[in-house]
């Protein structure tokens, strides 16, 4: 009987969920007029260089994420606890600010008459390209999405305990050995699910591409946009590239999974 | 409960705001106001789609055209832009709103009417019709001129920092130009790229020749290096700051943004330009067409038509307005160009269904090329190997997860599994994490 | 070491409040100027008060955050409740679909929503606009899935014996349940509120396909001032919400720490 209190639910889920899907999928396999084709998915062919840029970009700001991120949640999690409380405030500050004006902060910034290069040009630095470089769309992922790295890692790391460490030091472990053979291994969970929370929006992002990239350097998020409300519309078409975004993505959270299936699940803040 | 307390106080700051008074004072006269006392007390709502930056909206001290037409009326205005005539068509297409008011240019209103997405127009509800001068209507894209009112006209030109640009300035190739590599701006929708190339290599704007439509695209391709951004109205932030140092558009918005920077110029390029007219309509499904004719009328209105053009500087069609302007505006070569310019200038007209697929296809492959062209990805047709790539991969980790979940399930029983991916997408607010701990 | 990690926290930190502070700056710029900075003044924000769109756009976003959350806790309780009382099978197939619109990308989900709205109503003729409707719908839809997610492990934490010991003692079945689940799992439920309105004050991409001329969302608006002549509005309404971010935030982190003390006064008083 209790069941039956999860019906509102499941056909709202039906609706709004299962249908839409479906919808795309539809969309995906049939031309304007309705007939089915496969063209679309022909088509999505023809934009192989869009999607994997997309896909190599937003890999290379999850590392950089990753790699910038590590550190800092441990530090943060072996402070005082007070302390640790403000810092994680200071984290999630920048969360909270609305994405598009974060975003739009580096674009003043990278101008070539940007504050940047006004102050490099006062020591005598000639005037950089920033802004409009796939260099760009990458800074501007990892700006935007290293809190959501910062957040996993350290709910896992403060869960390590110190002696721990000491031990692994007592044993004779150096620096490097203590980091590679303790802390990972223990981290691990976290680091899967910072990966996932970077890589899927950074993957599908339009806004980033559009302000910091120009136009210029087109991801699938921007193609996928232009298909439906931008200059060239074809619903068809955007349905088979959204179709591919997804079954990639799915694709990626197969693989974090099997990774992630040996360790306890630690990686969550609750 | 913390979380509430910002919502509370976002709240009361947004309600503080709210209280804050409008001036009420009404600043544009018209002859008649009876008329708009029509539908006064209904509470109808108007819906209109328009350019950005093209109409006075208040700022700078200008006229709140909008807020007078809804003091007059009482018909609230619900004002939202769009950036190009594409975007607006797909909008429509997309059958998801209904606008009342839409201001599309020439050739997309010929589009338009071809397909049955805008309605005739009840003339007799439009009284100002009288103050547009009749050279503007029944122009080819509305040859009955049952369809469209004219708003705004004008022409497209190369506005360049004299600053950055010491040379002389009179043709597109300065657009190609390597001196100015990384300096240069160009239109991000399809048509008005395509008409500067195609201007640049001597063919028609109009055409639709396939082979004359791909190598206007080669030659977008080849100048995509050069290229600082596609830009529509971020140009004036652009072109204002000294970002970039040359760029095509709209001799309207050339005048403000000249006004604003006077280190910047405008010319009509020798190989002959785009003139265009804007003009408004009403879609085929709006849902308040009286109150839709009572808004053209008042755009049409000297003294309203005139705050226009002053707040967003195009040329306009309306005589009576154009009387109003001062000495200066009306004899600015860039808002009235001379005759010879006119006479080099096309004006869009509307291309069949096939050669706009074209066109749409070949824009968004332009744009997807990255700047050093790879080539080799971009041969279209047949099913591409990334498919079958990505069809082999699933296959893979559907047999490796397969594996592990036996594993798991002779280990320690499914239910891990659930708990496993449940809190693996558990959220990372921090906040929850200390919640939990105190309560 | 203890200084490398310090000189490293502080770069994080520069690196994340440059840019934020960078614009609270020009927000008081007499000129438009992003980089050169002329004057010092308020004039900005006074646009800002008066700017009609950017008001009811706040009130917009304000509205449906709250209409989506209350919406999406009360059925994603409800569900967290029915699934749990399901079978093994039922429940993993209805927890995967409920994950599709966390892991999709939010793209992926807003072009999705904005296809169904749009088949209702063309094919369905069901008079549906898009505006504040389907804006609430999508936002329902999104949340729901982390309530759920709250909801359920408090759920699983619930002492299944406590809730029949309640109807040993003469509670009828809906009695024992409000008396005795609700309570327990009432923290799942306020955070599942929670992280919904904040996903809904913030969202984007799914708003930008399912909004209308009538009720634009504040992200929206601020995306379609970034495509226009930019003004330093948008700088201003930067530093005003951080200022209440911020404000927030700290209340939020005097309260725990508040909490915290209590509880250490309370451990060691005990003793």
């Amino acid at each position: 009987m209790r069941k039956a209190v999860a019906a509102p639910y499941l056909v709202w889920m039906a609706i709004f969920i299962v249908v839409p899907l479906g919808l795309i999928v539809l969309f995906a396999f049939t031309d304007s007029s309705g007939a089915f084709t496969l063209d679309n998915i022909a088509q999505v062919g023809q934009y192989a260089g869009v999607i994997w840029r997309s896909i190599l970009l937003s890999a290379i700001s999850t590392v950089i994420c990753l790699v910038l991120a590590y550190p800092l949640a441990f530090i943060i999690s072996r402070k005082q606890e007070n302390q640790q409380r403000t810092f994680l405030m200071l984290v999630m500050l920048p969360m909270w600010m609305n994405f598009l004006l974060r975003t739009y902060a580096w674009m003043t910034l990278l101008e070539k008459t940007g504050l940047i290069n006004r102050l490099l040009g006062l020591i005598g630095l000639g005037p950089f390209q920033m802004i409009n470089t796939q260099g760009a769309v990458v800074l501007g992922m990892v700006y935007n999405y290293i809190p959501y790295m910062i957040l996993p890692l350290y709910s896992v790391m403060v869960k390590i305990e110190p002696h721990i460490i000491e031990a692994a030091q007592d044993l004779g472990a150096d620096n490097i050995s203590v980091l590679w053979k303790v802390l990972i291994p223990l981290s691990k969970s976290g680091i899967v699910t910072g990966i996932t929370m970077v890589f899927v929006p950074a993957a599908s992002t339009f806004i980033i591409s559009k302000m910091l990239g120009g136009g210029t350097n087109l991801m699938v998020g921007d193609l996928i946009e232009m298909q439906f409300l931008g200059n060239a519309y074809n619903p068809n078409l955007g349905s088979a590239i959204s179709l591919l975004l997804m079954i990639l993505i799915l694709i990626c959270m197969f693989v974090m999974k099997s990774i992630d299936t040996e360790e306890e699940m630690e990686g969550m803040l609750l | 409960m913390n979380r509430k307390l910002r919502a509370v106080m976002t709240a009361a700051i947004a309600a503080g705001i709210a209280a804050a008074p409008l001036p009420s004072v009404s600043a544009l006269e018209v002859p008649d106001p009876g008329y708009y006392d029509a539908l006064k007390g209904q509470n109808i709502s108007l819906n209109v789609y328009n350019w950005g930056e093209y109409i006075s909206d208040g700022s700078e001290g200008s006229v709140d055209v909008n807020a007078e037409f809804e003091k007059l009326t009482g018909i609230k205005v619900n004002y939202t832009t769009f950036a190009t005539n594409e975007e607006l068509y797909a909008k429509l297409q997309s059958g998801a709103v209904n606008y009342d008011i839409i201001i599309p240019s020439d050739y997309m209103i010929a589009r338009m009417i071809r397909e049955g997405l805008v309605q005739k127009l009840d003339l007799s509800q439009i009284p100002a019709l009288s103050n547009i001068d009749p050279d503007y209507m029944n122009a080819a894209f509305d040859p009955t001129g049952e369809y469209s009112v004219p708003y705004t006209w004008g022409t497209v030109g190369i506005i360049y920092n004299t600053t950055k640009i010491t040379e002389p300035v009179d043709s597109w190739e300065i657009l190609w130009d390597e001196k100015y590599k990384g300096d240069i701006l160009m239109f991000s929708n399809p048509r008005d790229a395509l008409m500067i190339a195609e201007k640049k290599l001597g063919y028609s704007m109009n055409t639709s020749d396939e082979n004359e439509i791909r190598a206007a695209f080669e030659e977008l391709k080849a100048q995509k290096p050069l290229v600082q951004s596609y830009v529509m109205d971020e140009i004036f932030d652009k072109m204002g700051s000294g970002e970039a140092a040359v760029a095509p558009y709209y001799a309207g918005d050339a005048i403000t943004m000249i006004d604003d920077n006077p280190d910047l110029a405008f010319v009509s390029p020798k190989e002959g330009t785009n003139t265009f007219i804007d003009s408004i309509c009403i879609p085929a499904d709006a849902a308040n067409v009286q109150a839709a004719h009572m808004y053209i009328n008042f755009l049409c209105e000297p003294e309203v038509a005139a705050a226009n053009i002053e707040a967003i500087g195009y040329s306009t069609p309306n005589t009576a307005a154009f009387a109003l302007l001062d000495e200066e505006t009306q004899n600015s070569p860039i808002s009235y160009p001379s005759q010879e310019i006119m006479d080099k200038a096309e004006t869009f007209l509307v291309l069949p269904d096939e050669t706009n697929a074209l066109i749409d296809q070949l824009w968004t492959s332009l744009l997807s090329t990255s700047a050093s062209a790879d080539e080799k990805k971009e041969q279209g047709g047949g099913f591409s190997p990334v498919w079958i790539v990505l069809i082999v991969a699933l296959g893979v980790l559907l047999v490796l997860v397969g594996k592990k979940k036996k594993q798991k399930t002779d280990a320690a029983g499914v239910p891990e599994e659930e708990e496993e991916e449940e809190e693996e997408y558990e959220d990372d607010e921090e906040d929850n994490n200390q919640d939990d701990d105190v309560k | 070491m203890k200084r490398l990690g310090k000189i490293y926290t502080w770069l994080i930190m520069g690196f994340l409040y440059i840019p934020i502070f960078v614009l609270i700056v020009y927000s008081f710029n007499e000129s438009k100027s992003r980089s050169v900075f002329t004057g010092f003044t308020f004039k900005w924000y006074k646009e800002l008060f008066s700017n009609r769109l950017i008001l009811s756009s706040l009130g917009n976003t304000l509205l449906i955050a709250l209409i989506s959350s209350v919406l999406s806790t009360i059925l994603g309780t409800a569900a967290a409740i029915g699934i749990q009382a399901m079978n093994k099978k039922a429940r993993s197939v209805i927890m995967n679909i409920t994950y599709l619109p966390i892991i999709d990308p939010e793209i992926v989900t807003g072009v999705s929503l904005m296809l169904l709205f749009v088949y209702l109503r063309t094919h369905l003729h069901i008079p549906l606009e898009m505006g504040l409707i389907t804006l609430s719908l999508a936002h329902i839809t999104f949340n729901v899935p982390y309530v759920i997610l709250n909801v359920i492990p408090k759920l699983r934490q619930l002492d299944q014996s406590v809730y029949e010991a309640a109807l040993d003692l003469g509670c009828n079945p809906t009695q024992a349940f409000a008396k005795v689940v609700i309570p327990e799992i009432m923290p799942g439920i306020i955070s599942g509120f929670l992280m919904a309105f904040t996903y809904s004050l913030d969202d984007f991409i799914i708003s930008y396909f399912v909004s209308g001329p009538t009720s634009q969302t504040l992200p929206v608006t601020i995306y379609s001032m970034t495509r226009k002549k930019v003004s330093p509005e948008i700088n201003a309404l930067s530093t005003i919400i951080f200022i209440v971010v911020l404000a927030v935030l700290v209340m939020i982190n005097l309260y725990d720490a508040r909490q915290t003390k209590k509880k250490q006064a309370r451990i060691s008083q005990s003793f």
